[in-house]
């Protein structure tokens, strides 16, 4: 029983290890060819890592290309969408969990259309419609499209959040004389931040890494996010393997850093978004 | 507080009119910015959409947007690369979310026991999520690439390849390639949503089972896997139509070639939209598209009433 049970931890520990490994390998793999110099790429191409490291891409990257702009650019419709996701989300998603109205029997099942039906469908009558609007090539597009695309499961999980809260808090500030949106903003929603956190965060990351829509919208350099602009940088330039990858490697980072402040909530609040959307 | 209440008896009359209609817009008001551009972001267009599907809609045609009845239906009837692109979606998503499901549920089941330093296992193995799905494809795209990637290298040494080869530029192995990518990239959200099921179960169930003297496997059977089932049915459901969709990878690992092998129904349709700027069959496609994925859902939910009502 005992050596079963030490070769069952052993064995445990082992496919760990190899789902880390897994999961690491292509990120790592990433910085390793951004931090190789030129020279060494080709004659040291399989070697876990160089026998000399440089920083030439990531300078070259930051000071001579357009990546700067691209970070920038998704960095403000990222930014505003969750902003703005998370403020209309935590409304509708309020009142989702406390109320019942007329109609909130069709909203939820617009709500849960809008999760079955392709995007890519939307793709050719969205650019349709904002080209008149001179909406698109413009970050305000995207902004407005992104969301419209991520509204119905924000509300989703900040309705889970709001379930989570026990009403008599509100009953009790109501007493006190206080409104109904008083008690919302200055009693629930303090008691949401995690959750507000967590939707923050997953919306981010959504707006962050979306491609179709931004290639399709947006054409030139001046509005484009971080995933067309590499995509194009790859399909013009597609030798300069260490300078793309630098160019990936910062693409990354806020996306990583959103990860890491968000995890905690990760099994909490996608149980609760993946099950009822 | 009851002292309160009298005294404020007037006041709170004359307040009770304008509390009544307050009472009952607010919900709207809640609720109103999302659903405005709900509306009119995604409603409108999927109807507008609809509509150019019986329209020669050409982006750079100004004298285009006629109606065309149902000359792209007839057009697509005849249309092999669609045919080919619908046998592609069916491997496609079925080998990805046969993958990811297996692969998720056994890292689940792994992080459900307590180990130490479980939390930093968790966060490493789950960050393939948040990687923005274009890098997830152009990173997979590099480690396939024998200039730069290491895996054909590997794949040589092994014996398993002839010569270090990209086997995206390989007809019969590229579609390999974005569904290896998917997998990586969609193995932690099944593992979240399982892990989160996992956890729900009752502890006590399992020593009860235990001292009743069942085993492992009898115990996985027979407790975990009835708990799981819901979670299972509706995630690997969901994920299906999601992935079904999921043009991405695709897009940026191979843009549908090599000879269109890799090429699913949604990057069709936004080739069709993008390359071609052919708004109105891009849209044919598409409403196909979406009645075959209606019927799919459907037949599920049919499915399961048959099933739920033999049980």
């Amino acid at each position: 029983m005992n050596s079963y049970s030490t070769f069952g931890t052993a064995l445990h520990r082992l496919a760990i290890l190899c789902y880390v490994l897994f999961a690491l390998f292509p990120l790592f793999w990433l910085l390793k060819v951004s931090v190789t110099p030129n020279d060494l790429l080709y004659s040291e191409g399989v070697r876990m890592w160089p026998s000399r490291m440089s920083f030439e891409h990531f300078r070259f990257v930051l000071a001579h290309s357009a990546f700067p702009v691209f970070f920038r650019n998704s960095m403000i419709v990222a930014g505003a969408t969750a902003v703005i996701v998370t403020l209309l989300a935590s409304l509708s998603g309020y009142a989702l969990s406390r109320f019942t109205f007329r109609g909130k029997y069709w909203l939820v099942a617009l709500m849960l259309l809008t999760q079955m039906f392709p995007l890519v469908m939307l793709v050719a009558p969205i650019f349709k419609m904002l080209s008149p609007l001179g909406l698109t090539n413009s970050l305000t597009g995207l902004v407005v499209v992104y969301t419209a695309f991520n509204i119905p499961f924000a509300t989703f999980l900040m309705q889970s959040f709001f379930d989570g809260i026990p009403r008599e808090l509100e009953e009790a500030a109501k007493i006190d004389g206080a409104t109904r949106f008083m008690a919302f903003r200055q009693i629930v929603l303090p008691l949401t931040l995690p959750g507000i956190a967590a939707t923050l965060g997953f919306v981010f990351t959504a707006a962050w890494s979306e491609l179709l829509f931004a290639l399709m919208l947006i054409s030139g350099n001046s509005a484009a996010t971080f995933p067309v602009g590499l995509l194009t940088f790859v399909s013009k330039f597609s030798v300069d393997f260490g300078q793309m990858m630098a160019a990936g490697v910062l693409a990354l980072v806020p996306a990583c850093l959103f990860f890491l402040f968000i995890q905690r909530y990760l099994v909490q609040g996608l149980t609760a978004g993946a099950v009822k959307g | 507080m009851v002292f309160d209440a009298t005294a404020g008896f007037p006041e709170s009359r004359r307040r009770s009119l304008v509390d009544r209609i307050t009472r009952h817009a607010e919900p709207y008001l809640y609720t109103a910015p999302a659903l405005i551009l709900i509306v009119t972001i995604m409603l409108a267009p999927l109807v507008l959409g609809l509509s150019y599907a019986f329209r020669d809609v050409h982006l750079l045609n100004p004298f285009s947007g006629g109606y065309v009845g149902l000359d792209h239906f007839r057009t697509l009837y005849d249309d092999d690369n669609f045919y080919r692109a619908l046998r592609n979606t069916l491997w496609w998503t079925g080998a990805s979310v046969l993958l990811q499901f297996v692969f998720g549920l056994i890292l689940a089941l792994l992080l459900d026991r307590p180990f130490a330093g479980r939390a930093i296992a968790q966060a490493l193995v789950f960050l393939p999520w948040a990687v923005p799905t274009f890098l997830t494809g152009l990173n997979w795209a590099w480690l396939f690439n024998p200039v730069i990637g290491p895996l054909p290298h590997w794949l040589y040494a092994l014996g398993l390849m002839n010569e270090p080869a990209n086997i995206l530029s390989n007809p019969q192995l590229a579609m390999w390639g974005p569904i290896i990518a998917n997998v990586w990239w969609g193995i932690p959200f099944f593992a979240i949503t399982l892990l989160a099921a996992l956890q729900a179960i009752p502890r006590d169930l399992y020593e009860a089972a235990a001292i009743d003297g069942a085993g492992a496997f009898r115990r996985f059977t027979s407790i975990t896997l009835p708990f799981l089932a819901p979670t299972i049915a509706i995630t690997v459901l969901l994920r299906t139509v999601w992935i079904s969709n999921f043009a991405d990878l695709i897009i940026v690992m191979t843009s549908g070639g090599p000879a269109d092998r890799t090429q699913i129904v949604a990057s069709y349709i936004f080739t069709q939209a993008f390359r071609a700027l052919d708004f109105g069959y891009a849209s044919a496609i598409a409403l196909v598209l979406l009645v075959l994925l209606l019927a799919y859902s459907m037949l599920i939910v049919m499915l399961r009433q048959v099933l739920m009502d033999r049980a």
